[in-house]
């Protein structure tokens, strides 16, 4: 008897249904109420059998264990630092997860890292009350001392990266920058000044376009068209 | 004497709604916003959060909480000057407005956080808390916040006798004996999560009138819904 009402990628609002009967199944983002499933966000489906779950289109970046995040120190407490994620919830940076040197009892920890510092940092413990840990000291995460930060919304950060990190790997071939991308939607880099312009430019137009299809192939060719431009001046 | 009010002052039918319009994503900076029009009531919208409380006292480690700021422009009358920032009026319809909003939102994911809704009205012409809870609803959904379900509002009441859908502020102000009844429902399960009344009505008629209130937002929900998805699907072109 049971009957899906929508289709795969449909996009759906908040409390449409999405199913009658009971041979489906509400995953993320639905819940069922008797004998319906209804969505709770604002959202695109995704089937997966009998589970109906939802990709959701906006809304919050949710810190997740293993998260690799940009953080900006905004507080220094006795054993560590409480670091920005641009979320609700700030996170906390031990010292001894900070750095590989010895540091002293009674040391002054904002001799390591002061306020205002950014950091690349992974999230190591998320709680159910959203306390967060994180850790710097493995490699790729470090204290970020030259270069530009430039946000964008987070639920574009899988698009900038791209595809095993095709679209990243390309920015960053074609402009010469180091780029970092964090999950909650900070980016960083660093080159000359006109290529980290360009590469702005570049994730500005993933962030607009990101809905379309061939974006790699896009992107490609406004680096190659703005690259002549630049050495044509 | 009684005279019946037999055709509405601007020539709508009984149950009909005056022209609705809406938007989502009007507000570049907000993590969510919305414009909802109907007829010359126009609402803007914008959403902040999650993000943290302050004042701290007001945080709850169980849930995040949900705070609405309802405000009309001073130039929004149609006449005098309204004086801006906060009045007991503009007080009392923002804990309306959060009352009508909080059965549906779902902030249990974001404890101690707080998701702030700013509402101002650039334009009134009646019914101004109804079309503030529709456009925070949009915003709302359109910031990603969880929501069970939507929630759309419209007024109802009783002119000289006779039941009608979203009273103007000509009706409101009619010479003669007047409700005027705002209404929010959820859409699936048609509870009511807002409903005041000002002047006076029988038992019958208000149930008359509440009977209308659910086709009336009925209609004013097939406009939320189209907003949303056409942000969405024009970013999908």
């Amino acid at each position: 008897m049971s009957q899906l009402l929508v289709q795969e990628r449909d996009i759906v609002i908040p409390g449409e249904a999405l199913a009658e009967g009971l041979d489906y199944l509400p995953g993320e983002n639905a819940y069922r109420e008797e004998n319906k499933i209804y969505s709770k966000v604002l959202g695109l489906v995704s089937l997966a059998n009998r589970v109906i779950k939802l990709t959701p289109l906006s809304g919050p970046y949710i810190p997740r264990e293993g998260d690799k995040i940009i953080g900006c120190v905004f507080d220094i407490t006795m054993s560590g630092w409480r670091i920005d994620t641009g979320t609700a919830y700030p996170a906390m940076l031990n010292v001894k997860d900070s750095t590989n040197r010895f540091v002293r009892r009674n040391e002054d920890l904002s001799k390591i890292l002061s306020v205002g510092d950014y950091l690349v940092v992974k999230i190591v413990q998320v709680t159910s009350q959203r306390l967060i840990d994180v850790v710097m000291k493995e490699p790729g995460l470090y204290k970020l001392t030259d270069g530009r930060i430039i946000k964008i919304h987070n639920q574009k950060v899988p698009r900038v990266i791209g595809k095993q990190g095709s679209m990243i790997t390309l920015i960053k071939d074609k402009t010469g920058c180091s780029i970092t991308v964090g999950q909650n939607g900070l980016i960083w880099m660093k080159g000359t000044p006109e290529a980290e312009l360009l590469a702005e430019k570049a994730i500005r137009l993933i962030e607009k376009k990101s809905h379309e299809d061939g974006l790699t192939d896009k992107v490609s060719l406004f680096l190659d068209e703005n690259k002549v431009n630049e050495n044509g001046l | 004497m009684k005279m019946v009010y037999k055709k509405r002052l601007d020539g709508r039918k009984f149950n009909e709604l005056r022209e609705m319009e809406a938007q989502a994503g009007v507000i570049p900076n907000a993590d969510g916003s919305a414009r909802f029009v109907i007829g010359k009531t126009q609402a803007l919208v914008a959403v902040y959060g999650p993000r943290e409380v302050h004042p701290k006292f007001l945080q709850n480690p169980k849930r995040g909480i949900l705070r609405c700021y309802y405000s009309m422009m001073p130039f929004s009358g149609s006449g005098e000057r309204i004086r801006p920032g906060t009045s007991r009026r503009a007080q009392e319809i923002s804990m309306v407005m959060n009352k009508a909003l909080e059965p549906v939102v779902d902030l249990s994911e974001f404890p101690n956080s707080a998701v702030d809704v700013f509402v101002q009205l650039p334009q009134t012409d009646a019914g101004t808390r109804c079309a503030a809870i529709s456009a925070a609803s949009i915003a709302l959904a359109d910031a990603g916040i969880p929501m069970k379900d939507m929630v759309s509002a419209v007024a109802v009441g009783e002119v000289d006798g006779t039941v009608l859908a979203d009273l103007n502020y000509d009706e409101e102000a009619y010479d003669g004996v007047v409700s005027d009844i705002p209404v929010a429902m959820t859409h699936n399960s048609k509870e009511i999560t807002l409903l005041q009344m000002d002047g006076e009505v029988s038992k019958e008629q208000l149930m008359k009138a509440l009977e209308m209130a659910k086709e009336a937002t009925e209609k004013v929900y097939e406009v939320q819904m189209k907003a949303l998805k056409e942000k969405f699907r024009t970013q999908e072109k």
